[in-house]
């Protein structure tokens, strides 16, 4: 195709479950045409856990809805997004027939979105939300509900209780983690959460987490997790891209994007985080006010909050620049990040 | 830790809020049944103070937060303001030392949903002036406009004429916050009740919010009492103003002491279990992947577990534990620090009492509906 390529968020292994190349989503709105995500790229990798970390507002949500080509009207989106779900096997995500497209989301690539109780139809009890899954998708009934049981028992809830159910018999952490297992009832190869656990207590939203862990590894899943919590994937996701301003600014391996970050906002964020080891008084406030998506200023959008800022940063839009392989960060001064904006995570005193 | 003699200014004593909870149509003749929302609370909060309540949804500290500052009548127990009884005052019983009106206007509250609490058919100018009308009918409206600005600019709302004339949708979430605790400081109080009041905030701008609260409470002399589910958050403004977090576990408070106190030497497992659900950022942090505790899921506060409510969580329960309460008691020499646990205490019987044996582990299903009764060979 006719990417050039300029810059590479390759990373090595051939084995990249969905690729994104340069998508971007626009809404006409009566103030102008609004880009809620720009040309963006990424690779996700089979059996990655992929943390998406934004600001309300950095177009995270959107990034979700375009992978599953959901973006409601009148948005439109270009771009590629490709979904292999055999390494030489690829599939056109957003060129696909309704009926295949009604096929591939649920079998292939699944969602959880923010907001669980909203998902549930109140008339109908949890089973048969399940019921009503495997029948549309022609499934074998039985071998789905013996399946459900055995997920929504690794999500720590009772089954038979809990596919008698009407949602709203059940607290939101239950419904939360019943929508899970609904969600991988047809075994998907990719689960994307958005915001999954938002309005749960931390304490939910950590067990969730621990249990996400867990399903992973036990049916070998790629998960996309996209969170405004950093805190929260840090840990959790192998690897973190974090976007500003509707594209990735800075995309590695969880432990470089918190310990060694090469984008002044990345740092600007973690050192922002209220956290239980960081001293409180080297916690701050990041300055200033994102972009507005239909006033994108030219160059770099995080100039007007950037210490760095100087030279090419007001005009030219910085490209990815690798860091290492796995590492990119799209900023034209990466090099000094490091000497000029220390982390605040250095200082860390322990409690103990 | 400051030095808290005086009179508080406001003093929950043996507090008890329980709702009654109103079964369906066809269980009128049923007895009602009660949730214990807040159960045998005392605490004590003084000039300048800052308190923050942290626990799991259900665990009663957004009750027991109203019931601090008047608007929540306590079904037990009593509260008071700088010594005047507060539902006394309200009812006119006995001596009324200080009018009900006054208590009132002394304590106030910002909601977790600012949007939702202000009026989106008002501007902000006009939200603002209502409280000030109401409470000091002799301030002209031109006194009135300048000193809304004033609040305005103070809270890095500029221009303030802009501000002042846009309706709440207008504004983003962190400055309708801005808004609504404008409001509350409008009436000059001695105490805001901030109920979840930074945690809808993108994290960047959750520190900018609690400086903006730390920096009010040293302009106006107000006290905080702070609502969250995020120890991070709590940490921060307890830290920063030297006040204290209190623990709350199924209408009670387990732990409380000042940050270092209890999140640098936490004695109560419960308290262990919420800094096990703060995630770290620090890649090299100890990080134990499953959580420190046996059930996942709160039990029904209509039916609290006996003796310790924590038990049935607690992976250090013993049978001593479902029999009998722990009191909130020092712990060590510390005048601040105080948990309700009887790991405390070295000589007490709970090192002697047998371990909660398997069978009593209860399943998670079973606590939701109601108690470790029903047997676990249905469940299959």
């Amino acid at each position: 195709m006719q990417n050039p390529q300029t810059t590479s968020v390759r990373d090595g292994t051939d084995d990249t479950v969905i690729e994104v190349r340069d998508v971007s989503v626009s809404f006409d709105m009566d103030r102008g045409r609004s880009r809620v995500l720009d040309e963006m790229s990424v690779d996700i990798r089979r059996g990655e856990i992929l943390g998406v970390v934004g600001e309300s507002g950095s177009g995270k949500s959107m990034f979700a809805s375009a992978l599953l080509d959901a973006v409601v009207n009148p948005g439109t989106v270009t771009g590629e997004i490709t979904y292999y779900p055999e390494p030489d096997r690829p599939v056109d995500l957003l060129n696909l027939s309704d009926a295949e497209l009604r096929r591939t989301r649920w079998e292939d690539i699944s969602m959880v979105f923010q907001g669980a109780m909203s998902s549930w139809n109140p008339t109908l009890t949890v089973g048969n939300h399940f019921k009503e899954t495997l029948d549309v998708h022609d499934a074998d009934l039985e071998e789905g509900m013996d399946r459900a049981r055995e997920l929504l028992s690794s999500l720590y809830l009772e089954p038979d209780r809990v596919l008698n159910s009407y949602p709203h018999e059940l607290s939101g952490g239950m419904k939360q983690r019943a929508l899970i297992a609904l969600a991988l009832v047809l075994e998907p190869n990719v689960l994307v959460m958005d915001e999954p656990t938002a309005a749960l207590d931390l304490l939910m939203q950590r067990s969730i987490i621990a249990l996400l862990d867990n399903l992973k590894h036990q049916y070998d899943l790629t998960m996309v997790f996209i969170t405004h919590d950093l805190e929260l994937v840090a840990n959790f996701a192998d690897r973190l891209a974090v976007l500003y301003a509707f594209q990735v600014a800075e995309i590695g391996p969880s432990r470089d994007i918190v310990l060694n970050s090469r984008h002044p906002y990345t740092r600007a964020l973690i050192n922002s985080t209220p956290n239980l080891d960081t001293p409180v008084e080297l916690m701050r406030p990041i300055e200033g006010d994102s972009p507005d998506p239909v006033n994108i200023p030219e160059g770099c959008s995080y100039t007007s909050r950037c210490p760095l800022a100087e030279g090419p940063c007001s005009n030219i839009d910085p490209d990815l620049y690798e860091v290492s392989e796995t590492h990119s960060t799209a900023c034209h001064h990466w090099e000094q990040v490091d000497d000029e904006i220390p982390l605040s995570l250095e200082e860390v005193q322990y409690y103990e | 830790m400051n030095e808290r003699d005086g009179q508080p200014v406001v003093e929950l004593d043996d507090v008890e809020v329980h709702f009654e909870q109103s079964g369906g149509l066809f269980d009128i003749f049923d007895d009602p049944e009660y949730v214990q929302a807040v159960n045998g609370v005392n605490l004590e909060i003084h000039e300048n103070d800052f308190v923050a309540l942290i626990g799991e949804s259900g665990c009663g500290k957004t009750t027991l937060g109203k019931t601090a500052i008047g608007i929540q009548r306590p079904t037990g127990g009593d509260v008071r303001y700088r010594g005047q009884d507060v539902w006394a005052a309200k009812d006119g019983k006995g001596d009324v030392s200080i009018p009900h009106d006054k208590i009132r206007r002394a304590l106030q509250m910002i909601h977790q949903d600012p949007g939702s609490s202000l009026n989106p058919n008002k501007t902000v100018l006009k939200s603002l002036s209502s409280p000030l009308r109401r409470w000091e009918p002799e301030m002209t409206t031109d006194d009135r406009e300048a000193r809304i600005h004033g609040m305005l600019e103070r809270v890095g709302m500029k221009p303030p004429e802009d501000y002042a004339n846009r309706f709440p949708h207008q504004l983003s979430g962190g400055e309708q916050q801005r808004v609504a605790l404008i409001r509350a400081l409008l009436m000059n109080p001695d105490l805001i009740l901030a109920d979840e009041a930074v945690s809808a905030l993108d994290v960047s701008l959750r520190v900018d919010m609690m400086d903006l609260l730390l920096e009010l409470q040293d302009q106006f002399d107000t006290s905080f009492l702070f609502i969250s589910h995020n120890l991070s958050n709590a940490r921060y403004m307890a830290e920063k103003t030297g006040g204290r977090i209190g623990i709350m576990y199924l209408g009670e408070i387990v732990e409380i002491g000042t940050p270092d106190e209890v999140l640098g030497n936490p004695q109560h497992p419960y308290t262990k279990v919420l800094k096990w659900a703060t995630a770290t950022l620090h890649p090299d942090a100890e990080t134990v992947a499953q959580p420190p505790i046996r059930e996942v899921d709160v039990p029904d506060p209509v039916d609290p577990p006996s003796g310790c409510r924590f038990h049935t969580r607690c992976p250090e329960a013993r049978e001593v534990c479902a029999e009998r309460s722990p009191e909130l008691d020092l712990v060590g020499t510390s005048e601040t620090h105080r948990t309700a646990c009887y790991r405390i205490d070295d000589d007490h019987e709970y090192w002697d009492s047998p371990e909660l044996s398997d069978e009593d582990d209860v399943t998670l299903a079973q606590i939701e509906s109601g108690g470790p009764t029903e047997s676990s060979a249905t469940d299959d």
